[in-house]
């Protein structure tokens, strides 16, 4: 039975193009208080335009009609659980939203005087201290716009340490559980990769890790809570290896959430790591971003660090430029300052004790999943996990069933899916991570869909192949979407 | 729960981590605060900066109005609170969105297809030169001296690791145009692209038509880049660019000190295949209804790793919305009439100070004043932010200041600046 929802009448909506009609507008300028240039005769006829064709002509009221319609073909985190995982999508607190948007934070403009701009410093500077406590680091960078960017800066510094010791070295190590963003950023830095084989308990292999650094190795790209969910149990060891031969630890911290106060990445050997504002802090996904991507660092790479660095003066903070090691600049102006503003307003909200509740909660709710879905799903590895578990789809691929076919019926179940066929080491991957979010309530409904999906297979599995069957949109043809690619509008006329 | 688990207390989830990597002490961050006292401490924040001042800065962030939509849009849960649409079936909210971004940003560039967003302006220019590595096959990059300053040091840090040269190509002292005489000295055989601002950093317009005869005739790409969004509304587009790297912060996007904001990079449809970022492409559903879904995914990152055109995962989504929502509201008159707003103002004020460069220009010029600091701080005290004083970056023009007006400048205002820079 499905308990958590029922169909429901949906409006059409007509693309912006398709609705205009010449001549509607949605605005009112205020009148003109100086006088009106020809543009013509002041920029050239040759550098004015003619109008702009196929542009939306609509009224405010059909503006708004457009776009909450739309909306509400959307599933969101505020409709009830997002088990992605390794996307960490939690509550976004509305205040932060609120504190985002005050006038003297949401209007500065990032060359308005720094004596006018106190109080966003004072913001960015609290956000960097707690970052930095947080992760037991002893720097952090505000500058990347988001969790890859972040992993670049973080690559860039770990290159420029190991320039300014004579050799950049040549590539770095990998695990092949690790988010595709880790090669590809290796790629952008100029490093080759060297894929690292899981154990088969999912973790790193320590001996073949051994085997695999030597003075070619710039670092270690390391996720920890891997994309399994499981901690790496030798980390210290790992970090000891790398460290012994003139390499670096570099962590990617999206799987923050599991460790929030309980364990500190620089604690426990990593010299460099990035942190996604828009997973462990709260700040909203929107649809894709925007993220933010802080860069915490030991202190042998602060010389590195893009510039301009926030520092304290006897008068205020102030941006020094000052940094001739510095890596340079990896994003205009400062960062993403809204979702600073919103990722400190979460820390404040919680407080040191609330924070590490926050991820003791995470980790009973995908644990509590984990248990309850055991006897249905095949968990390939068994070793204790912490925010996400990771099952697959081994006994369901018996009846031809795959994982994104699960996925799809649980839409129908009213839920967003897991992660599907990720990460690449379980082979039909399924993905789940609850967070702290989620009551107990909201899980064991989605237990019950799961459960109620793996009799469906048994039974009556073309329910499954042919799902989702209750949503405005059926299964959508992705592959003809690919083959012949339609990537705008284009007027019939 | 707990007994479900087997466990007796919640640190007993943990148990099985090493003892030496355990926090044995609580975080050192304050008890958490009331809704209250949070919005508070960030009201109190905002009362320390600048709030109230009149500002004439440009350079890259604009002072455009945001359309009360905008913000009841993007606050809808279903946009705000929703992730990357990998689930087309219930996603269609987010996609059709970006696809009528992608359209109209098509619509107001003059290129074939656009991505659903970049990080900002300044890392889609160095997204935009690799692709052009990737599409001729060959390294080096020439960029206008006249590109901002910014985007132009984030360029070099990502060329740095790519073996990828810059050099920089001067601009015309009289007209503050990039020098073509000096581009086509400089151009050579390994030439991957020339990259080109309009308006460029001093607000004037680039011929961007010469600047791609000469590109194209040695078999490098055009890349032009806009930082003013709302320029378009009157500026041609630059259709002779082979890619268009632009910042949509003019469009309903808050200054923000500096971010978020949403990059794109729209290109012709051959070269679409190296486009880095997302894309969202129309399709059809089993019933055979229109749909949309995210596509062309063989080139990102989770499906070719280190082989991908770009390790961008996370964008600017809803930033990409906002200025979805401030195009459909000021739509195809609407923008004209905005983008004549702002020149008239810009006119207006620039008619009564000394321009430092001939070239046509958009909302913002570079004036000549012999102390723009001083300047700036007597406008301070009538609650007035000047312009850009340009020795900073540019050391030749230490006596030049960049101001920017636009349709929130107001003409008194604009007098009381006009008469401090006239001093």
């Amino acid at each position: 039975m499905i308990k958590k929802v029922r169909p429901h009448i949906n409006q059409n909506e007509a693309l912006l193009f398709e609705r205009s009609s010449p001549g509607k507008r949605g605005y009112q300028l205020p009148p003109l208080d100086v006088p009106p240039v020809d543009p013509a005769s002041v920029l050239g006829a040759e550098n004015t335009r003619a109008e702009i064709t196929d542009f939306p002509e609509v009224s405010e009221v059909e503006a708004i009609r457009h776009f909450t319609r739309l909306s509400t073909q959307n599933y969101a985190i505020d409709l009830g659980l997002y088990p992605l995982g390794s996307c960490t999508m939690k509550y976004n607190p509305r205040v932060n939203e609120q504190v985002a948007r005050i006038e003297g934070l949401a209007w500065a403009h990032p060359y308005q005087p720094e004596s006018l701009s106190q109080g966003i410093l004072e913001v960015m500077a609290a956000l960097e201290q707690v970052l930095a406590e947080i992760t037991g680091m002893d720097a952090v960078t505000l500058q990347p716009a988001a969790g890859a960017h972040g992993e670049f800066t973080g690559i860039l510094l770990v290159r420029a340490l190991l320039e300014s010791q004579g050799h950049p070295r040549k590539k770095l190590l990998i695990p092949d559980s690790a988010h595709g963003t880790n090669p590809a950023t290796a790629t952008m830095a100029g490093y080759a990769v060297q894929n690292i084989k899981s154990n088969a308990l999912g973790m790193v292999d320590v001996d073949e890790l051994a085997r695999a650094v030597d003075q070619d190795v710039a670092a270690l790209m390391l996720t920890n809570p891997n994309t399994l969910g499981v901690f790496e149990e030798h980390i210290t060891r790992i970090a000891g290896i790398l460290h012994a031969k003139g390499a670096q630890l570099y962590m990617d911290g999206a799987n923050m959430n599991a460790l929030v106060g309980i364990a500190r990445p620089g604690d426990f050997g990593a010299d460099v790591m990035h942190l996604n504002l828009h997973k462990t802090f709260s700040t909203p996904h929107g649809g894709g971003g925007p993220g933010s991507g802080p860069v915490a660092v030991k202190k042998h790479l602060i010389p590195f660090l893009p510039k301009p660095r926030l520092t304290r003066a006897s008068d205020g903070w102030t941006w020094n430029y000052d940094a001739p090691q510095s890596i340079g600049r990896v994003r205009a102006f400062y960062g993403n300052i809204g979702m600073h503003i919103r990722a400190l307003a979460y820390v404040m909200a919680h407080g040191g004790d609330g924070l590490r509740n926050a991820t003791l909660d995470a980790v009973l709710n995908a644990n509590y999943l984990r248990v309850l879905l055991q006897p249905y799903y095949d968990l390939p590895h068994q070793e204790p996990t912490l925010h996400e578990c990771v099952f697959s789809d081994a006994r369901q691929a018996q009846r031809g069933v795959r994982t994104g076919d699960i996925a799809k019926r649980l839409i129908d179940y009213g839920f967003h899916p897991y992660t599907v066929s990720f990460p690449l080491i379980v082979p039909g991957a399924m993905m789940i991570e609850p967070t702290e979010t989620e009551s107990k309530d909201e899980l064991e409904l989605f237990v019950d869909a799961l459960i109620s999906i793996a009799k469906e297979i048994e039974e009556t599995p073309d329910l499954v192949l042919t799902a989702p069957h209750d949503t405005r949109t059926s299964r959508v043809d992705e592959v003809t979407a690919a083959r012949k690619p339609i990537l705008r509008w284009k007027s019939p006329r | 729960m707990l007994s479900a688990l087997g466990v007796e207390s919640l640190e007993g989830l943990f148990a099985h981590l090493p003892a030496e990597v355990r926090l044995n002490r609580p975080l050192n961050i304050p008890p958490g605060k009331s809704e209250y006292e949070i919005v508070d401490y960030f009201r109190a924040r905002g009362d320390e900066c600048a709030h109230g001042f009149a500002s004439f800065l440009g350079a890259g962030v604009y002072q455009h109005y945001r359309p009360v939509l905008v913000d009841t849009v993007v606050s809808r849960s279903e946009f705000l609170t929703s992730y990357t649409p990998y689930q087309a079936e219930i996603s269609q909210g987010t996609l059709t969105t970006i696809f009528e971004f992608q359209s109209m940003i098509c619509q107001l560039t003059g290129m074939e297809v656009a991505n659903a967003s970049m990080y900002d302006g300044s890392t889609a220019v160095p997204e935009a030169a690799m692709m052009a590595m990737r599409v001729t096959g060959r390294d080096r990059i020439l960029t206008a001296r006249t590109v901002h300053p910014e985007y132009r040091e984030v360029l070099a840090t990502y060329a740095r690791h790519q073996g990828m040269p810059v050099a920089g190509i001067d601009y015309v002292r009289e007209t503050g145009v990039l020098d073509l005489n000096q581009l086509e000295q400089n151009i050579d055989t390994q030439t991957a692209a020339v990259i080109v601002q309009s308006p460029n950093f001093f607000g004037v317009i680039e011929n961007v038509r010469r600047a791609a005869e000469i590109a194209h005739r040695h078999g490098a790409l055009l890349i032009v880049v806009f930082a003013e969004a709302v320029s378009l509304g009157l500026i041609e587009p630059p259709r002779d660019a082979d890619i268009v790297a632009g910042e949509l912060q003019s469009f309903a996007i808050s200054p923000s000190y500096g971010g978020p904001f949403a990059g794109i990079i729209a290109t012709k449809e051959k070269f679409m295949r190296q486009m880095p970022g997302r894309i969202v492409g129309e399709t059809k559903d089993t019933r055979g209804n229109r749909a949309f879904c995210l596509t062309l995914a063989a080139r990102e990152q989770h499906i070719r790793r280190e082989k991908a055109t770009s390790n961008i995962c996370t964008n600017q989504a809803l930033v990409a919305l906002m200025a979805t929502v401030f195009m459909t509201v000021y739509g195809k008159q609407g923008l004209r009439e905005l983008a004549s707003q702002n020149l008239s103002k810009a006119h207006y004020l620039a008619a009564k100070l000394p321009l430092r460069f001939t070239g046509p220009f958009f909302n913002e010029f570079v004036a000549t004043a012999k102390s723009p600091e001083a300047i700036n701080r007597s406008l301070q005290e009538k609650k007035i932010i000047g312009g850009l004083p340009l020795g900073r970056f540019y050391p030749e023009l230490n006596d030049a200041m960049l101001l920017c007006a636009t349709e929130m400048s107001r003409r008194q205002d604009m007098d009381k600046v006009a008469q401090a820079v006239s001093q």
